[in-house]
């Protein structure tokens, strides 16, 4: 008889994270007991719905720096990023007949596809390139950016390869030229230092379940002074003062607001931690695979985040072979389907290399033992799909 | 003090069983896009709950788009069909939720009779005045604030015979009636987690064979690249847990509406004076917009909600405001009772003494203020 299966080792936190069971347990009252609408605040369950849904509100500002008032929930960091893009593109384009919209070609698919929607409701839209490590060339978007420049999109963090945008720079060359600066930071806030005040970030997207929250929950932060405006996207019952339709959930709303405190509380030491493992975790690999490289800088980037190509082996091989460790040749999307990624064709990596490339995900759940057993399973795996024991059997 | 909640069209609690899929599901990890072990398991919770939906509504489990709810959904239909690269005409009742109101780019209103049905008649002429191929005809199946039942089987007919798109947002009739997408001949079908006992933050779009949608939020690709976002994998596998009690949701709403009939004769006892607006239509059994002529709906509220009873005034929206009901409004009512009803609304966790306490303190307030009028 075969050995009982152990539980699979989880190792793909970018594209997920597991709810935090603190994060559950604070929205457990609100799955029993409370069900007001929010909105309807005329009577009393209505209001305690309404205070729970600002004290997670407060929580998520104060995880960024910013007010509140400035924070908008919404179903995910998808529709933050639309909202953001298309709505800050409309409002500007309207108001200021500005129709430029300056981006990088490493954006999640989200963040390019708006782009790509206004690009074809006539804007010009310019998609920069980056290094080989990932890092935009301030020098290009200085040259890119305009008078005419509604918006500036760069993400926070790469959901790939971890590489980390300076993003103070980049909110003073937009600025400078009068444009707004929206940041995707799916995965950099509750990572990694975020501060929409200091570092003068008009636009900012959260997801909760990037962050140990829950899923099917997100936010807008919107800068109010000076004061962003947007085309709301979604028309409705006006909630989210106009600019996002749609009855909020409580208990996701709570639970969002309970990842970011978590966050706010922890995420200095947990990267630090996630720092030593993945290190850890990279030097035992690198033994048995010496060529391998490392996909996005040493330095500025996620410490959760490690993106490997191991020449000659085929991901897709190799994730079937990893049995029992969740990791991803790419980022998690469209339904499982895998697509040659385009961050790693943006950073200069041949077709071979983009189909031999492994992005782990390390984070709060992740212990030592997991990380040497996982180390030791893609060392075997690796090494049978090298002709290594082959070799070693002659 | 613990609450009466009579106010199950704005939001109803969460059965138990969606309490329990939810927590299964919140105990996995996984993005349902991934490929790995972890995400197959959760892609597999999201394919249950795909099915069961579609199942409550008769229609196909890959017809189905997961939203964030029926804004969303409603959204979604109304400004993705663009059958030829631009925004269509929609013909929208006059008594739509205001997320169908407000998404349309460019709307004419159908007229309702005084007893809130749509004008048949007129649906008819306006059709008649031009070419409305490409459209979209837009009603709802039941109204969120008097519950009146709109001949959609019929809409349906006219509409298609006028080479018309049929969009119905179901969100107040979803567990109330057996639905048919597939036999009904409706287009596009918005349904919402929260109003059938459902978690907030879910809702769905069922998108009926031949029908092209653009998608509103861009992103990975997800629900068949009509609606980029990671699925909220937790609140869906909480909509399929209600989806899968259809059966039980009839009997619910059969037991529900007995009560709403007993309230209603004692609130006719209790005010002479009361009017039960759309009763002259067929209704759900679980809706009463309770109109008590001279005496405004805040101030109703504010005297039920002291002793302990939730109601609203017409729909909950927008952060608590009580705007005129342009519902009341479209069925010919003034001020003096459009600005004086309340909406009374049970479902399947209400009780006698849910009704109880709502009759105690409506004859009090009627005691002290009803006489005024």
């Amino acid at each position: 008889m075969a050995n009982a299966k152990p539980a699979p080792i989880y190792l793909d936190y970018q594209a997920t994270t597991p709810t935090d069971p603190r994060v559950v347990d604070a929205m457990l009252p609100w799955f029993a007991q409370h069900f007001g609408n929010p909105h309807s605040s005329e009577h009393a369950h209505g209001w305690t719905a309404a205070e729970a849904v600002d004290r997670a509100r407060a929580e998520v500002a104060a995880l960024i720096g910013a007010k509140a008032k400035e924070i908008v929930f919404t179903s995910g960091a998808t529709e933050s990023n639309n909202l953001a893009i298309k709505g800050a593109a409309h409002h500007r384009r309207q108001a200021e007949g500005r129709t430029r919209v300056v981006t990088v070609a490493t954006e999640h698919k989200c963040v390019l596809e708006s782009c790509a929607r206004l690009g074809r409701e006539g804007f010009d839209v310019v998609v920069l390139g980056v290094d080989r490590e990932g890092r935009l060339d301030l020098s290009h978007l200085e040259a890119a950016v305009d008078g005419d420049t509604a918006l500036v999109t760069v993400m926070a963090a790469n959901n790939e390869i971890g590489v980390l945008h300076p993003l103070a720079e980049i909110a003073e060359i937009a600025h400078r030229a009068g444009a707004w600066l929206h940041t995707d930071a799916a995965q950099a806030v509750g990572k990694v230092p975020v501060d929409v005040a200091e570092q003068d970030i008009d636009l900012l997207s959260i997801s909760g379940h990037k962050i140990y929250g829950p899923k099917g929950i997100g936010a807008l932060y919107v800068r109010r002074r000076p004061r962003i405006s947007l085309e709301p996207q979604m028309d409705g019952g006006g909630q989210e003062k106009g600019v996002r339709s749609g009855t909020l959930a409580p208990a996701l709303c709570v639970g969002l607001g309970k990842a970011c405190a978590l966050a706010a509380a922890e995420f200095e030491a947990e990267a630090e931690r996630l720092a030593v493992l993945r290190d850890r975790f990279l030097d035992r690999v690198r033994t048995a695979a010496p060529d391998l490289e490392v996909n996005g800088p040493a330095r500025d980037r996620l410490a959760g985040n490690l993106s490997i190509t191991v020449p000659g082996v085929d991901s897709d091989e190799l994730m079937a072979a990893l049995d029992g460790v969740s990791v991803s040749s790419g980022s998690a999307c469209s339904s499982g389907a895998r697509d040659s990624s385009h961050v790693l064709r943006a950073i200069g990596r041949d077709p071979a290399a983009r189909e031999a490339t492994l992005r782990i995900g390390f984070g709060r759940f992740t212990t030592e033992e997991e990380v040497d057993a996982a180390a030791g399973v893609v060392v075997a795996a690796c090494g049978r799909l090298r002709g290594a024991a082959r070799r070693a059997a002659v | 003090m613990s609450v009466a909640y009579l106010d199950y069209n704005a939001s109803a609690p969460l059965r138990a069983e969606a309490r329990e899929a939810m927590l299964a599901a919140l105990a996995c990890a996984g993005n349902p896009s991934s490929v790995h072990a972890a995400g197959r398991a959760i892609r597999q919770r999201l394919a249950e709950a795909r099915e069961a939906v579609a199942e409550l509504v008769g229609a196909r489990a890959d017809q189905v788009v997961f939203t964030s709810g029926a804004t969303e959904a409603n959204n979604l239909a109304l400004r993705g069909y663009r059958p030829d690269g631009r925004a269509p005409r929609i013909l929208a009742s006059a008594v739509e939720h205001v997320s169908v109101l407000a998404a349309a780019e460019q709307i004419e209103l159908i007229p309702v009779e005084s007893s809130g049905v749509v004008d048949l008649g007129a649906l008819q002429r306006m059709l008649a005045e031009r070419d409305w191929r490409d459209c979209i005809v837009s009603v709802m199946a039941v109204n969120n604030e008097t519950g009146v039942v709109q001949p959609v089987d019929e809409i349906v007919r006219i509409a298609r015979a006028a080479g018309a798109v049929v969009h119905c947002d179901a969100v107040q009739a979803a567990g109330k009636h057996p639905f048919d997408m597939a036999t009904g001949g409706i287009d596009l079908l918005t349904l919402s987690g929260h109003k059938i006992g459902a978690p907030r933050g879910v809702g769905a779009l069922l998108v009926g064979e031949g029908v092209e949608l653009r998608p509103e939020n861009r992103g990975g690709g997800q629900e068949r690249g009509l609606r980029g976002g990671a699925e909220a994998v937790d609140a869906i596998a909480g909509l399929g847990a209600v989806a899968r009690l259809s059966g039980r949701m009839l009997e619910d709403h059969a037991r529900a509406s007995a009560l709403t009939a007993r309230l209603e004769s004692e609130v006719r006892r209790l005010a002479a004076q009361a009017q039960i607006l759309g009763s002259g239509a067929e209704r759900v059994g679980t809706t009463s917009c309770i109109a008590l002529p001279g005496v405004r709906a805040e101030t109703q509220l504010m005297a039920l909600d002291l002793q302990g009873v939730c109601v609203s005034a017409g729909s909950a929206c927008s952060s608590g405001k009580v705007s005129p009901s342009h519902v009341l409004r479209a069925m010919g009512y003034g001020e003096g009772v459009a600005d004086c009803a309340i909406r009374v609304s049970l479902g399947w966790n209400s009780t006698e003494d849910d009704v109880g306490r709502f009759l105690d303190a409506y004859g009090q307030m009627v005691a002290r203020l009803g006489t005024a009028a």
